[in-house]
């Protein structure tokens, strides 16, 4: 044992010293693909707004972009992140490290777009995010590759936590999903309660999806405030939303608001539950004849309206082989450039525009949800209350502690 | 095990890299480590711990924290994650090994839960989104562990590698001299007959409790050496599917061989990673595997080989 214990040392140290001989490599401009990596959740909480419909979009974005760019092929891989940060950075890692995967897009889990965004800024690979939720990501974790595409939650909080305190309900309680996104969404969202006069009476937090919120409820109910906020997504939204209605909430007085809605969650609560409710969105499928055309070339493939998030990862994946296109290279520095200096205009952001923190600001809609009566098909779903001017709706540029900000 | 065996086995491992993606190889390497952790417990000593996600997870944490917050070296990292692993098992073990059997396991598992507990809620762990962006640093403060080298028109992160391998080794020589020790034979006189190890007049829960400690130790290596591999430290790690598949990656390579766990944790490592596509169904098809596997190959992959080739592996 001793004898090979004295081997394995001496060819470690040889092979250390002939390792040292090799350079570092110098990134080619091109591997002869475009590889977009579609990394999100699909199977979890979350796989209804996101998931396989995600993939789709991206699929029809290359498709639309007419498959190759700057003569060479797009490719699309995909994988479940089951909402776990480990398996995130992992599969991310291994798509950077051996798959030649340019961009990844998708990412419906903070903690999972937090990993998968730092690896992306030390490896000089573009992220662009249209899950994930929290400011964190154009914040304090902002890198020169990544973008923040569809939402967050500064946004949701201002434009809804305005809306309803101006309505008078001053007194919130949440119910907050315990990770960075459900955290950083009450915070978000106290901030402008409290700002317009109102205030938060207490909050208790639940882990990521929960089958059973009773008792979280019953400590809202018995809270006595007037709003009970809920700073959770997806499936768990869905629950508390049923179960809140199973113990008479919203018949005395209380109201729910769900500070994070999407399209397949109304759809799958149905109009009878969630009829009146306002929330905050990037996008609608009906809102104009561009959604509307994508949106039912979507619906022919996938069986169900775009989310934001889908419809984002199409926008997303469309630009940024537009910013290749106009680069004539797909050298992230490059790329990244030009995402920051054109204008997004498509069926999804009327006047986007992407920061120097890696925030694309565009227009967001207050929504409300649809008595049954005013439904005209399955998903007519919502109308636009108002729409917010992107510079209004989402943290100023100056506000952000992202150290790319040039201040 | 005759020594061309071990020197072919070695040369596998240091040529690894160049065949099989290092990340991947590296992951591996880990839960080998912790799968061999787990073996000197129940392989040699006869104790079915259920919390050993608690040291794994737990060093994962201590390591991840000390090297991002604290500014120290890997190594000195990882050596402070196995220390505290110790202490901990020092803690769990003397509370668990005063019952036995099912209680025992059962004990460890309750514990494990609070460590899990504590990970989700200390404000330094980050909760649900984990310990993120641990540096990988400078081994002894000199070698660039993030460093790669083009080989073959691959970029390969050979140092990390080398050292993850290096580290392996160690832990695997430290299992294979405990097992082989005067010590180890009496931990396997206890597996065999506890009262008969105590009627020779061996303090037998004294060498349970050194047994746990040595086991929680490596196992606590083998996480915290995987917070540097991944810069990540999750909830996954401390969550009580990790100690069960500890257990499933014993039992398939083979419960008390020498490679057993290696094989066992590659298996299910390899396994879960090549079938990610199926999505949910994993847990389902690896269900069956194990079902198979304890049907067919009760003393595990390892163990039947050996018992075909008539030598303890």
């Amino acid at each position: 044992m001793k004898k090979l214990l004295a081997r394995t040392s001496a060819s470690l140290v040889a092979l250390a010293a002939a390792s040292a001989f090799s350079a570092p490599p110098k990134e080619a401009v091109t591997d002869g693909v475009v590889k977009i990596g579609v990394l999100t959740d699909m199977s979890g909480v979350y796989s209804a707004l996101g998931g396989k419909g995600t993939q789709v979009a991206v699929e029809m974005a290359i498709k639309d972009f007419g498959g190759s760019v700057l003569g060479k092929p797009i490719q699309v891989v995909g994988a479940d992140h089951q909402n776990k940060a480990d398996i995130a950075s992992a599969k991310a890692r291994e798509w950077f490290d051996t798959e030649k995967v340019d961009m990844i897009t998708g990412l419906l889990n903070t903690g999972c777009a937090l990993a998968v965004q730092k690896l992306g800024g030390d490896k000089k690979r573009v992220v662009m995010v249209t899950g994930a939720a929290s400011t964190d990501l154009t914040n304090s974790a902002c890198t020169p590759y990544s973008v923040h595409y569809v939402y967050d939650t500064y946004a949701l909080g201002k434009v809804t936590g305005q809306a309803v305190v101006q309505g008078g309900g001053k007194n919130w309680f949440f119910i907050t999903a315990d990770y960075a996104f459900g955290q950083s969404l009450e915070a978000n969202t106290t901030k402008f309660v409290v700002k317009g006069g109102g205030k938060a009476v207490g909050s208790v937090r639940h882990p990521l999806s929960t089958a059973d919120f009773s008792s979280y409820l019953l400590q809202a109910q018995n809270s006595g405030a007037q709003i009970i906020g809920l700073a959770n997504a997806g499936a768990d939204t869905i629950n508390a939303i049923k179960q809140a209605r199973e113990f008479g909430i919203g018949q005395k007085g209380q109201k729910l608001v769900g500070l994070l809605i999407f399209d397949t969650d109304i759809k799958a609560l149905g109009l009878n539950v969630a009829q009146g409710m306002q929330f905050t969105s990037g996008f609608y499928w009906d809102r104009d004849n561009g959604t509307r055309e994508f949106s039912k070339r979507f619906f022919a493939i996938h069986k169900a309206m775009p989310t934001m998030d889908q419809a984002g990862a199409y926008s997303a994946t469309m630009n940024y082989l537009k910013a290749i296109k106009a680069a004539g290279t797909d050298d992230p520095d490059a790329v990244m450039a030009k995402l920051k200096s054109m204008n997004i205009a498509d069926f999804f952001a009327v006047n986007g525009k992407i920061r120097a923190d890696g925030r694309m600001v565009h227009d967001m809609y207050l929504m409300e949800v649809k008595k049954p009566a005013e439904s005209k098909g399955e998903w007519d779903l919502l109308k636009i209350v108002k729409t917010v001017p992107g510079d209004e709706a989402y943290q100023p540029l100056s506000e952000s502690t992202c150290p790319l900000v040039k201040k | 095990m005759n020594r061309l065996a071990w020197i072919l086995l070695l040369a596998a491992g240091l040529a690894a890299p160049f065949a099989v993606y290092p990340v991947f190889m590296m992951k591996l390497l880990c839960f080998a480590l912790f799968a061999l952790a787990f073996n000197l417990l129940l392989g040699y000593t006869g104790l079915l711990s259920f919390g050993h996600a608690a040291f794994f997870g737990g060093a994962a944490y201590v390591t991840g924290h000390l090297v991002k917050h604290a500014g120290l070296t890997p190594e000195l990292g990882i050596l402070s994650g196995t220390l505290f692993a110790a202490a901990l098992g020092w803690v769990v073990g003397s509370l668990a090994i005063r019952r036995q059997g099912i209680y025992f396991a059962m004990v460890t598992l309750a514990l494990a839960q609070i460590v899990y507990f504590l990970a989700l809620k200390l404000p330094f762990t980050g909760g649900e989104d984990g310990l993120q962006g641990i540096p990988r640093g400078f081994l002894f403060g000199v070698i660039d562990l993030q460093r790669h080298y083009a080989v073959a028109g691959k970029s390969l992160g050979l140092n990390l590698y080398y050292f993850v391998f290096a580290l392996f080794c160690l832990g695997f020589w430290i299992v294979h001299r405990t097992i082989h020790s005067p010590f180890g034979q009496v931990l396997k006189a206890i597996r065999e007959n506890e009262a008969r190890a105590l009627s020779l007049g061996y303090r037998v829960e004294r060498f349970k409790l050194i047994a746990f400690v040595i086991s929680s130790a490596l196992a606590g290596m083998a996480g915290a050496t995987k917070s540097i591999v991944f810069q990540l430290a999750s909830l996954t790690d401390v969550s009580w599917h990790t100690s069960g598949e500890v257990v499933l990656m014993t039992l398939l390579g083979g419960v008390g061989t020498v490679l057993g766990p290696v094989a066992g944790a590659f298996t299910v490592v390899t396994l879960q990673s090549e079938l990610s596509f199926v999505g949910p169904w994993i847990t389902v098809i690896i269900g069956g595997i194990f079902v198979v596997c304890v049907l067919v190959f009760r003393r595990g992959f390892v163990g039947e080989l050996g018992r075909i080739l008539k030598r303890a592996l």
